[in-house]
């Protein structure tokens, strides 16, 4: 199957990626190429094969809960592109 | 000077025949001379790193020693280093001064090593020729037409060129072996969890791992000893003991038994590049190693799989650059949403955008289990031929890469095409496995060839004595271009 102009905005659009009206076929096509080439793990017999999530079994350790950080609010926000008053500022999200 | 491996420097910085501020002078003074030409640095920071120089021949005054005590390095950009610019070759981190340092990072400050400065990269890692870097492409120094192999191309290019006597990169796909092998220098990608990746800009969590590029087996050794340990701000860090990498180095290689398997030996390979790996087989046979023949039926399969995965990986770890607490953000936008959008479609390039969309897609609602969950079942079975193959062999070996380096532009224009070149190293970061590129020949243009050699897992040290072995007993690591004269 095959990715159309609509499936391409639709993916853009969960991606947070505009894509313009220009853009959007040459992105349909060049994705069309990339899943046509993915596509023949389809043909791959994985039956009672268990799904490999990582390079290595390993298990979420613990640690203790205490403080181990520094407070350094301020040279993180210092690269931030809009803050106020220790808090990041985005466009207003809801009237 | 500029030819000595890392272990030559150490020697003459302990002997006190030459300063660490020398020394990162006369690295950087090439570095500013060569640069123009090749790109290989992104940032160059002449007083920090001066100022690193110093600290670390202070410390020698006051008695402290230690192998890489006043070495200098080149660190990939990808690598976060407190008050360097690091931009991870992408637009969108072009303003990102890092606030902290990387474990690999601090590790190498700790021990005194001189950071020269930050190399060039494929854009967040995702590339084979460090051509889709929002600073441009690097230029192979064997022949500035042609490029050095991604992503970690601008520390190849540092290395050959002798730029920096040694480099550090990530490898998630081959993007240390790959440029290793067109740039003619040893690399090392370690076992998956081996080497923090805390710092270490993420691309595809379950595969990134980061390693020594170098002169020699001896130097990736001398390296991996400061690089590696378990670091508990990496969730996925391994608690091991403490290995020294250079421990095994001078064992005979007498009984050796390495693998081939065919399906690395198979069409699609230059025959200049089988006669390079061909020729530096009969060298371990003299050595006293025995070849047999394996098989990695699943291996045709990486490529696909490692296509699905990591963009997956991708699309999820790069939601993080949003506009809002670093990075690029538009200059005008109207909701939230658009801020996103707009911000991300100027902050990354077009290869990084087709990875996320891949990524997002393969992920979606409806999509999941055909893609993403059937690739990480192949994955396994990939994983499962490696585990049966070292049943029968101690080291596999084939060629790094099916090619010499190619001319830029070449390989531009057709993703999946670009994707192929790293057909040999993938299989292994998706198996979690250390591969190294070790320096074989030259095709009949006089472009290198590199020696893939796979290990089990945490065979790191075995690994460095199979490539010093053969570093013993030839010189093609020593060969260098014209431009390093």
């Amino acid at each position: 199957m095959s990715l159309t102009r609509d499936d391409v905005r639709r993916i853009a659009l969960l991606a947070r990626i505009e894509v313009s009206d220009a853009e959007v076929e040459r992105t349909r096509d060049q994705l069309n190429g990339i899943l046509g080439f993915v596509e023949q793990l389809q043909a791959v017999d994985t039956t009672g094969v268990a799904p490999m999530s990582h390079a290595v079994d390993v298990v979420q350790r613990l640690r203790e809960d205490r403080v181990t950080e520094t407070d350094r609010h301020a040279d993180f926000q210092r690269i931030a592109p809009e803050t106020e008053a220790g808090l990041y500022l985005v466009p207003k999200v809801i009237e | 000077m500029i030819h000595a491996s890392l272990k030559d420097l150490s020697a003459a910085l302990a002997a006190k025949k030459v300063s660490a501020v020398e020394l990162a002078t006369l690295f950087l003074d090439r570095i500013e001379k060569l640069n123009p030409t090749l790109n290989a640095f992104v940032s160059v920071d002449r007083d920090k790193t001066l100022a690193m120089a110093r600290d670390a021949d202070a410390r020698r005054a006051a008695g402290e020693t230690g192998p890489l005590l006043g070495v200098p390095l080149a660190h990939k950009d990808i690598f976060c280093a407190e008050g360097w610019l690091t931009t991870c070759g992408s637009r969108m981190l072009s303003n990102f001064v890092s606030p902290y340092d990387a474990t690999v990072v601090r590790n190498f400050k700790q021990a005194g090593a001189v950071t020269l400065g930050k190399c060039n990269m494929d854009e967040f890692a995702m590339g084979s020729s460090n051509e889709t870097s929002f600073y441009g492409a690097v230029k192979n120094p064997w022949d500035t037409a042609r490029v050095p192999g991604g992503s970690s191309g601008g520390s190849a290019a540092a290395v050959a060129a002798r730029l920096a006597p040694a480099a550090t990169g990530t490898d998630t796909g081959g993007s240390i072996r790959q440029p290793a092998a067109l740039c003619g220098f040893t690399g090392l990608k370690p076992t998956y969890g081996v080497v923090s990746r805390y710092g270490m800009i993420a691309f595809a969590s379950s595969l990134d791992q980061g390693g020594p590029m170098a002169r020699s087996a001896e130097d990736c050794a001398l390296m991996l000893n400061a690089m590696a340990g378990f670091d508990e701000r990496d969730s996925t860090s391994l608690e091991r003991p403490v290995e020294d990498y250079a421990r095994d180095l001078d064992q005979p290689l007498a009984g050796l038994r390495i693998g081939l398997p065919k399906e690395f030996f198979g069409a699609g390979m230059d025959e200049d590049v089988r006669a390079a790996v061909e020729a530096a087989l009969a060298e371990y046979r003299k050595l006293g190693a025995t070849t047999v023949e394996v098989s990695l039926p699943n291996s045709g399969l990486s490529v696909p799989a490692y296509y699905v995965i990591a963009p997956a990986e991708a699309s999820s770890n790069l939601s993080r650059f949003d506009g809002v607490r670093y990075g690029h953000r538009a200059a005008e936008y109207g909701d939230l949403n658009d801020m996103y959008s707009k911000s991300r479609a100027q902050g990354f390039g077009d290869e990084v955008k087709r990875r996320i969309l891949v990524g997002t897609y393969v992920l979606s609602h409806g999509y999941y289990d055909a893609y993403y969950l059937q690739a990480q079942k192949v994955r396994r079975l990939i994983a499962d031929d490696f585990a049966a193959a070292f049943k029968d062999c101690d080291v596999i070996m084939g060629p790094t890469s099916p090619s010499t380096a190619f001319r830029l532009g070449e390989k531009a224009a057709d993703p999946v095409q670009m994707y192929l070149s790293d057909i040999y190293t993938i299989a292994v970061n998706l198996a979690g496995l250390p591969g190294m590129s070790v320096p074989c020949g030259f095709d009949r243009q006089g472009l290198p060839v590199g020696l893939q050699i796979v290990g089990g897992w945490f065979a790191e040290a075995k690994m460095l004595n199979v490539a010093h072995q053969y570093q013993r007993a030839t010189d093609w690591h020593l060969r260098r271009p014209a431009l390093a004269e």
